[in-house]
């Protein structure tokens, strides 16, 4: 008999008021039958993100939305080793606030889990199945660039390596998180070379991603001088 | 063992099978010399392939976006009607 699985499902959130009650509640319509809990990590949102989630906490349960802040921005990777504390499931999940990351690929995440018994699913975007929208040619390019690229020196064994849409057994996040790092969206890309490494058994789902609709992108600045200085120091130290 | 590890031997063995090729003399050595030449270009030619292909057959959803402004207000409305905040900035 199999044990009961419980789903942590990790949400960094930073001014996502509105994103993150429409996730929520997207959450809770596609994940009828399973026992799950939100862990919201909010960096001290100006806008009043965390007032919305104790909104939501009313609606759906303190027991089942947590709200674990911090006073300030510290960062992605902290984020998620800070909710992975609180966190009382044997599975991880991994997700942006912005609804690029559709809650309806959640029941494929844990499908393919039992089916493989991986200990870790990640959500692609570059394959048959899945798909983005609302990229123009530019972002198209430099992302199938840095991809070749990425494929070619790491040969890390998955499709989508900055993907952050992401299942994990929980102890095997405990165990990458750890030595991992990177900063940013390298970060994502650190965890999936390590764990790949390690040799843990890795399965990819197709996801679609469509490009936020409300609030601010976190993306900007000199990004291919960033991901050029983390691939280096991925070839270098995985 | 470390990815670069990998990488270094392969370099090196593939280093090792041109010096050997320069110091056999079976095939003639002005071709030999500008192997690596063609090698570095071969890969980068390939790269690019890799880039323009991957480019042409980007898997794209603009369906996803209408399905998801279906979801926006299904959910905008179940929730302000339970007393959450959805009004956006």
């Amino acid at each position: 008999m199999a044990e009961r699985n419980k789903y942590s499902i990790i949400i960094p959130t930073y001014n996502e008021r509105l994103n993150i009650a429409l996730v929520v509640f997207l959450v809770f319509k596609h994940l009828r039958d399973v026992d799950f809990e939100i862990i919201v990590v909010d960096d001290g949102s100006p806008d009043g993100t965390q007032e919305v989630v104790k909104q939501l906490q009313q609606v759906y349960g303190e027991d089942r939305i947590l709200l674990r802040a911090r006073p300030k921005k510290l960062g992605l990777g902290t984020a998620y080793s800070h909710g992975l504390k609180h966190a009382s499931g044997n599975f991880v999940v991994i997700m942006d606030a912005d609804l690029s990351h559709h809650p309806k690929y959640l029941p494929s995440f844990i499908k393919k889990q039992l089916e493989t018994g991986a200990s870790i699913v990640t959500g692609t975007r570059y394959v048959k199945g899945g798909g983005v929208h609302g990229w123009n040619l530019m972002r198209k390019l430099t992302s199938r660039g840095a991809n070749v690229l990425a494929q070619t020196l790491l040969w890390p064994g998955v499709s989508d390596l900055t993907g952050s849409f992401r299942l994990y057994r929980k102890s095997v996040l405990e165990d990458i998180i750890s030595s991992c790092v990177s900063k940013g969206y390298v970060f994502q890309m650190e965890m999936i070379v390590r764990a790949s490494r390690k040799g843990y058994h890795i399965e990819e789902v197709p996801i679609t991603f469509v490009d936020r609709v409300y609030g601010s992108s976190k993306l900007g600045g000199s990004e291919i001088v960033e991901y050029l200085k983390g691939l280096a120091y991925l070839l270098v130290t995985t | 063992m470390k990815h670069i590890v990998k990488i270094m031997t392969l370099l090196v063995g593939i280093s090792a099978l041109w010096f050997g090729l320069l110091m056999t003399s079976m095939v003639p050595s002005s071709h030999t010399l500008l192997l690596p030449i063609y090698f570095i270009t071969c890969l980068g030619c390939y790269g690019l392939l890799m880039v323009g292909v991957g480019l042409m057959r980007f898997p794209t959803c603009p369906q996803e976006a209408l399905l998801l402004q279906q979801d926006i207000i299904e959910a905008k409305d179940y929730l302000k009607q339970r007393g959450v905040d959805v009004c956006s900035e």
